[in-house]
């Protein structure tokens, strides 16, 4: 199966210090493949080398059939190519409504707005809301929003449903969930539920090296793995 | 063996720099005569200690990290605070000279005590802000004991008789490189000690600092009071050097012309400040003086204009030093190792080369 | 009362100034997180190439057309040199803030010394219409029309900026990139074309701002755009980085503080006063009073 994303020999500096050290792996071009570690490993750091939000040095290849180097672009070089990214903590622009906020992310000449309010019917009502004074869970949508407005070859997510309440977890799940049918992505979560219905690969980080790379079923069928990589016990039964 | 050819090559040239007066060296165009006369050595006694103080800005800046834009009041305390004392209190020489000292301590210590509560550009502002009021404090002539635009002059009664007069000129030469030295190798002691290695840590990681429990907030207070009370001992001899007070040493452009001359000779490589300083005012005079003669009267505007002001050219240089040899003269001898910090910029090594490892041992 | 309003008049026509200078700057630094010295010689040049179009098309007072043009030959220098500045400079030392800093420094001090060789450093003075020559009688005070001219002039740039701000993409790519820089880029949005952008709109300000301290001061002078740097650094830093309302509002508490202070108390104190009430502000809150925590 052809990979979408291939990532080798990654080495990435935050302040001087090495975070990360020879990170490699692939993400399949259908498909979720879901970045897991324990706290502090270089997650987060993976994704801002990977779009070039960090200092890095090594090979990431974009696109199918060996696919494009991008390891040494700039940012909105990257993101122009088709990869969507809804970062930790959302970002979103708080002193921006929630329309601006949407119409800044537009990069296509026909945005999908249908898709996004169908996903996200709260956002147009909001739409002159400053997106400062949204809870957690409307900022993580215009968060998905910004990204499923335009036709993206990858989506990389990092950590969705972090400190949101658990209907808005599901909420968040069945919009990631749909957007996975169309489009391959690279989602970092700690949520082990949401993994486990979501993923179909794993890579497994710790102290900024990948320690495993598998199927998603694999590893979550294993327990004393699972407990000896991540220190959680997760059944895939429970509700995601 | 190695660890002994930098002193040596330091001890050396100071020997020749001391020598210079009694030799019979001419640079034309570069010196208004030989080094035997007066107006050599007066323009190189006030080059070594423009060098000096650029070293103390270094110390700030390359050493610690720390952007300062208000250096030159410590210099100014040093300048205005020795000719008051002797002047305006009648202090004889030696007390005027501690209390000055005194004085230049205190001042940083408080400011930089201040300040250091914020960092990066908020420090910058701070720091000018600072220095700006002591301008405004000169210019304005608070108090009327400044002299406001006009500054200060040194009457002949205040000074001890081995600084007067054209033939004792030399004098002040040989104390300008007394001063020179002293503040040089006070700072190079203070970079290779333990508190000077920890200050060159503060620059690069301070979490790392933080994680081995040391305060950078108290190590970039003791640079800045170090900074601060040398360029107020250089303030006294160019004092003396220069024979007056002016206003112009307390003005922001002052700091400014400091910065230029460190980035000019390489961020971080103390020599290379010392150097920045020297070519600097040697650069400011000598330009000066060709703006002023008739050879450059006679060119066109085009080129006239732009070579009638020593600003200009120097400003120029400086923006092509900063594009494209960004380590200064210093860099062009020296390695640069590049490290992007988060989209910030790029300092040279320093010399010698500290790693937080090398703080693992310290208390 | 007629002190207090003459004085609450001029007070606004300094902060006129200062905010043509500071909006600018603050955009600039806002933005792109350089501080930068050569905004002063924007103003400068500004000035002086507004006063060179006077002197060649006019001679002793000038009529309102002529001034609108030096205004708007002022307007243009400014935002071509800033253009240049930021195209050959700037620009290839992205990523390198304190390279960007080091270099408008250079540049402030060279395009100043670059003007006192063209022009000599003593000030001249700049045609102007006649009428700001007067006064106009307001609740008692004889007010130099002059400070009308000033406030004018920022109350419409002002208009301007909020308008461009809101209403159009650059804005909207500037609004947001003040707040977070990186999410900018990571939207796929180039946003360098927006440095360019707010360089060129800081110089044009700054180089309006030039003809209009030409006209309030009465001359131009090398030296007259370092004087107001100070000054606007301070309002910067006050109103909050990147905040076009915040510049505003610190220009005029600055300015009223300063004239007031500077009438009622000692002259220069409010000058004193001002620049310890920056010390004041950046210690307790280092994003201003408008800012955006970086």
């Amino acid at each position: 199966m052809s990979s979408i994303l291939s990532v080798r020999g990654l080495d990435a500096f935050i302040g001087g210090q090495q975070i990360l050290h020879g990170v490699g792996f692939d993400v399949g071009g259908t498909g979720v493949a879901a970045l897991l570690g324990r706290n502090g490993v270089g997650k987060t750091t993976t994704a801002k080398a990977i779009l070039g939000l960090v200092r890095r040095h090594g090979e990431v290849r974009l696109g199918d059939g060996g696919g494009r180097r991008i390891d040494s672009e700039l940012t909105h070089r990257i993101v122009g190519r088709g990869v969507g990214y809804v970062p930790e903590d959302r970002e979103v622009f708080g002193r921006l409504t929630v329309a601006e906020n949407l119409e800044l992310a537009v990069r296509d000449t026909r945005p999908n707005y249908e898709l996004v309010y169908g996903l996200f019917p709260e956002l147009a009502a909001r739409a002159k809301q400053l997106a400062g004074t949204l809870s957690g869970g409307q900022q993580q949508m215009v968060a998905l929003a910004r990204v499923l407005l335009n036709e993206n070859r990858l989506l990389i997510v990092d950590e969705p449903t972090k400190g949101l309440a658990p209907l808005v977890v599901t909420e968040v799940a069945d919009a990631l969930a749909a957007a996975a049918q169309t489009v391959p992505m690279l989602l970092i979560e700690q949520n082990l539920a949401v993994v486990s219905r979501l993923a179909r690969d794993v890579v497994v980080m710790a102290e900024g090296r990948v320690v495993h790379t598998g199927r998603a079923a694999d590893l979550f069928a294993d327990q004393d793995r699972l407990q000896q990589l991540l220190g959680v016990h997760q059944t895939a039964e429970a509700k995601a | 063996m190695r660890r002994l050819i930098r002193p040596a090559i330091a001890i050396a040239i100071t020997v020749l720099l001391a020598l210079l007066p009694e030799l019979t060296i001419s640079i034309p165009g570069v010196l208004p005569g030989p080094t035997y006369t007066v107006g050599t050595q007066q323009l190189l006694a006030l080059c070594l200690l423009v060098g000096a103080l650029a070293v103390t800005y270094d110390l700030l800046f390359g050493l610690t990290g720390l952007l300062s834009f208000g250096h030159a009041l410590y210099f100014a305390v040093g300048v205005y605070g020795f000719a008051i004392a002797l002047q305006v209190w009648h202090l004889a020489f030696l007390p005027a000279a501690l209390a000055t000292f005194g004085i230049g301590v205190a001042a940083a210590a408080v400011v930089g005590a201040i300040s250091l509560r914020v960092e990066g550009i908020s420090f910058a502002m701070v720091t000018l802000a600072f220095a700006q009021a002591g301008s405004l404090f000169v210019y304005r002539n608070f108090g009327g004991f400044t002299g406001g635009d006009e500054g200060l002059g040194l009457a002949r009664a205040d000074l001890p008789s081995s600084l007067l007069g054209v033939a004792n000129t030399v004098n002040l030469y040989w104390l300008a490189l007394a001063v020179a030295v002293l503040v040089y190798a006070a700072i190079a002691w203070l970079a290779r000690s333990r508190a000077g290695r920890v200050m060159a840590a503060v620059r690069e990681n301070e979490l790392r600092v933080q994680v081995i429990g040391l305060r950078p907030y108290l190590v970039r207070w003791i640079a800045f009071v170090a900074a601060g009370s040398l360029a107020t001992l250089v303030g006294m001899a160019y004092l003396l050097v220069q024979g007056g007070a002016s206003p112009q040493v307390t003005t922001s452009s002052f700091t400014l012309s400091l910065l230029v001359m460190v980035v000019l000779g390489g961020v971080g490589a103390r020599w290379g400040a010392l150097v920045g300083g020297i070519v600097y005012t040697l650069l400011d005079q000598r330009l000066t003086v060709l703006a002023a003669s008739s050879r450059v009267d006679s060119f066109p505007a085009v080129l006239r204009v732009p070579l009638s002001q020593p600003l200009f050219i120097l400003g120029t240089l400086f923006v092509l030093v900063v594009l494209f040899l960004p380590g200064g003269l210093a860099g062009v001898s020296q390695r640069l190792r590049r490290q992007h910090e988060d989209g910030r910029s790029v300092l040279p090594d320093p010399d010698p080369e500290p790693t937080v490892s090398s703080l693992e041992g310290v208390g | 009362m007629s002190a207090v309003v003459l004085l609450l008049i001029t007070a606004l026509g300094l902060g006129a100034l200062y905010f043509l200078v500071a909006s600018g700057l603050s955009l600039i630094y806002g933005l792109m997180r350089v501080l930068n010295f050569a905004h002063g010689a924007f103003l400068t040049i500004g000035g002086y190439l507004g006063y060179t179009a006077g002197e060649h098309l006019t001679h002793g007072s000038a009529s309102w057309p002529a001034f609108a043009l030096m205004l708007l030959i002022g307007a243009a220098s400014g935002a071509v040199f800033a253009l240049l500045v930021e195209v050959l400079l700037i620009r290839r030392l992205y990523q390198r803030e304190i390279e960007q800093v080091l270099v408008t420094v250079g540049v402030g001090l060279a395009a100043v010394a670059l003007v006192n060789g063209a022009w000599g450093s003593d000030s001249r003075s700049l045609p102007v219409p006649a009428w700001t020559s007067r006064t106009t009688d307001v609740l008692g005070a004889r007010v130099p029309n002059d400070q009308f001219v000033c406030i004018a002039a920022a109350v419409l740039v002002l208009a301007a900026l909020l308008t461009m701000l809101h209403r159009t993409r650059y804005g909207l790519i500037i609004r947001a990139g003040v707040e977070n820089r990186a999410m900018v880029t990571a939207l796929g949005i180039d946003v360098r074309r927006a440095f360019t952008a707010v360089f060129v709109i800081g110089g044009a300000a700054a180089g309006l701002g030039g003809v209009l301290a030409a006209l309030y001061n009465s001359s131009v002078s090398p030296g007259m755009g370092d004087a107001l740097l100070i000054y606007a650094f301070i309002v910067v830093v006050i109103g909050g980085l990147g905040s076009i309302v915040g510049s505003l509002a610190a220009a005029v508490v600055v300015a009223v503080l300063q004239q007031f202070t500077n009438y009622y108390a000692v002259s220069g104190l409010g000058d004193f006063m001002v620049v310890l009430l920056l010390a004041a502000v950046l210690l307790v809150r280092p994003t201003g009073l408008f800012g955006r925590a970086s």
